[in-house]
């Protein structure tokens, strides 16, 4: 079995998702479409291996989980963080059925200066997608942004 | 369907976002940060003058210009910048160029040029996508 933390691809998931990034598209939804048919099952939206956070044990963003700890401050850490860059290859398709693997790590970081003054602080992590075969399926690379200041508008 | 460089393609992928469309995609997406739903902690902890989407709704969105132009199952490659945030009450507009054709294994395999504008035409998100189509 490969590494990291199970993240089972789910028909319903996957249509929560495609609508709530406002998509419609049969392929994401109707397994008896065309379209559907010729890729082989259905399959899912550009981003939409971002909701393996739902299966990420200690997801940072998900304080009000049921058995988590609240960290003090109610909103913790979470004010100035912000996401500055999200990139992903898509290596193998999956459909709903199959189970991916995720495995997480670190990548570069740097540091810059704000525009309006204020260190802005770069982080880099990747995460790979297995499926229960052992094949690559997606690769994300995500890069986060802690800021000094509230980033100004 | 044959691209070429310099072929584009543009969609609204949403309009006049509301608080709701937000809070369905923190659901759906599992990233409940409060500065997504919470005004109070947006405003007095955060110093933003409200609650503002997901950067990867916006991402999620302007995908969805992507795979209804050159296929659901097409993509090889998509990534982006966030280069400004999308308050409630904004319309996203998502425009794709392709920059690049090369003939690969039968199918062409086209870079596209992405960016997502608000209604001042500011864009919110920058990137490249790669496609088999």
């Amino acid at each position: 079995m490969p590494d990291g933390y199970e993240f089972p691809v789910d028909r319903t998931q996957v249509m929560l998702f495609a609508r709530a990034v406002g998509d419609i598209n049969p392929a994401f939804c109707d397994p008896k479409d065309p379209a559907t048919v010729a890729n082989g099952g259905i399959v899912a939206p550009p981003t939409f291996v971002q909701c393996s956070a739902h299966w990420e044990p200690d997801y940072a963003l998900d304080l009000t989980r049921p058995g988590r700890k609240q960290r003090a401050g109610g909103g913790g850490g979470l004010g100035r963080g912000l996401h500055a860059e999200q990139h992903y290859e898509y290596h193998h398709p999956f459909h709903p059925g199959d189970t991916l693997y995720a495995t997480q790590k670190a990548g570069e970081r740097w540091e810059k200066e704000g525009r309006r003054g204020g260190k802005l602080l770069f982080s880099e992590s990747i995460t790979e997608y297995r499926n229960q075969d052992d094949v690559l399926c997606v690769t994300a690379r995500s890069v986060g942004v802690q800021t000094e200041k509230a980033v100004e508008q | 369907m044959t691209l070429k460089v310099g072929d584009k393609h543009e969609a609204v992928v949403v309009e006049n976002i509301q608080r709701t469309h937000i809070v369905k995609y923190a659901g759906a997406s599992g990233d409940f940060n409060p500065l997504h739903h919470d005004d109070g902690i947006a405003k007095n902890l955060a110093g933003y003058p409200s609650v503002f989407a997901h950067g990867m709704l916006s991402m999620g969105l302007t995908g969805r210009m992507l795979t209804d132009w050159l296929g659901a199952a097409s993509l090889q490659k998509y990534g982006v910048r966030f280069t400004k945030q999308v308050w409630p009450g904004d319309t996203l507009t998502a425009k794709g160029e392709v920059t690049d054709v090369k003939q690969e294994g039968g199918k062409q395999l086209v870079t596209v040029r992405v960016v997502t504008v608000n209604q001042n035409g500011e864009s919110v998100v920058e990137g490249e996508a790669v496609a088999a189509v």
